[in-house]
């Protein structure tokens, strides 16, 4: 069971209307390394991961739909008075005809999101090497993302989800490590 | 505090097209070097953790844009 | 015309109270998932969840219900679906 929260992890302010810089941004909606494909991934690797971790991926999966609802506020806030000249000089002009002013699930390039990007092996080291991979991918995208704005209001969100993934690749490393302790061994203190 | 960036050195061939930079950089986050987080490490107060995006210092990794680094001033 | 459902200043502040806080539970928490045994960490938490408590309170009293389900009281009329959401403000 989830239940929503009517607010955002972390406020989310641009400065201009902007339909290109959304362009750009939807690779985190629904690209590869995007935040849907994080909380999707995490989320069902998590039934078949051993007891001790299943909590932290819960978690973690769960925090990425409030930086899902995060990017989709940029998006939306980018978007939403931009006539259909704008968004075509944007190169919106085919997601124009496609979704109107709606948000997609598809990455800068206008591909849609798939079930290809993510995995789930059923073997905890390979799964979570996937998942630090992921997050460091993720902070990589937001570093670009950063690099391709001068609007120090979205630079600010985008800085703070970097953060996040930064938190999210340690904690998954020390997921790792936790796998790693003998645990039989243990039970003979 | 370590430097969270490196530098690199890249060929510069004598036909490339686009002003060269002479030095390149990559970014090295903490949690590359950290290890298992020990317990009672220095934190931030909430607002300023919520501003950063971490609860600890030894944990942050800032990001200052194209803008800010050595490279992109070297090319202005 | 002015929009009658602009929220005042109130609002962004107490907003901004709220995330701070609910942002430490959240870090808290990821650190609990790998650190179980850090007692210290564990009391933090829960101080933070009795003022995270208060924080909740004087913010739905003000401004509606933050969550659905059962988890906030409701007035009459039933405030949560009203504008405005996450996104608009």
């Amino acid at each position: 069971m989830w239940k929503y929260e009517k607010k955002l992890q972390y406020p989310v302010r641009v400065s201009r209307c902007d339909p290109y810089m959304a362009k750009l941004l939807l690779e985190q909606y629904g690209g590869a390394d995007g935040e849907l494909a994080a909380a999707l991934r995490y989320l069902n690797q998590r039934y078949t991961i051993p007891p001790k971790v299943i909590g932290l991926l819960t978690d973690i999966g769960t925090e990425e739909f409030a930086h899902l609802e995060m990017i989709a506020t940029m998006v939306y806030k980018l978007t939403k008075d931009a006539t259909a000249e704008a968004l075509r000089a944007a190169g919106l002009g085919d997601h124009y005809v496609n979704h109107g002013h709606a948000l997609f699930y598809q990455n800068a390039s206008g591909v849609p999101w798939t079930a290809t990007y993510i995995q789930a092996k059923g073997d905890p080291i390979a799964d979570l090497y996937e998942d630090i991979a992921a997050e460091e991918k993720a902070r990589a995208t937001y570093q670009w993302l950063i690099d391709m704005t001068d609007d120090v209001d979205l630079q600010d969100s985008l800085k703070f989800l970097r953060e996040r993934e930064v938190i999210h690749a340690q904690r998954f490393r020390e997921a790792v490590e936790i796998l790693k302790e003998d645990q039989e061994k243990k039970k003979f203190y | 505090m370590y430097s969270q960036e490196r530098v690199y050195h890249p060929y510069v061939g004598p036909f490339d097209p686009c002003s060269p930079h002479t030095a390149k950089t990559y970014v090295l986050p903490p949690e590359v070097f950290l290890g298992f987080q020990p317990p009672t490490l220095a934190q931030f107060p909430p607002m300023e953790a919520l501003r950063r995006g971490v609860l600890w210092p030894m944990l942050y990794s800032p990001y200052h844009g194209r803008g800010d680094r050595p490279e992109a001033r070297d090319a202005e | 015309m002015s929009d009658p459902k602009r929220m005042d200043a109130r609002y962004y502040e107490l907003l901004e109270q709220l995330q701070a806080v609910d942002f430490v539970l959240v870090d808290l928490n990821l650190y609990l998932d790998t650190h179980p045994t850090d007692v210290q960490a564990i009391q933090q938490y829960n101080h933070y969840v009795q003022a995270r408590w208060n924080l909740a309170q004087e913010f739905e009293r003000l401004y509606g219900p933050l969550t659905h389900f059962g988890h906030s009281i409701s007035n009459a009329p039933w405030r949560w679906s009203e504008s405005p959401w996450p996104w608009e403000v």
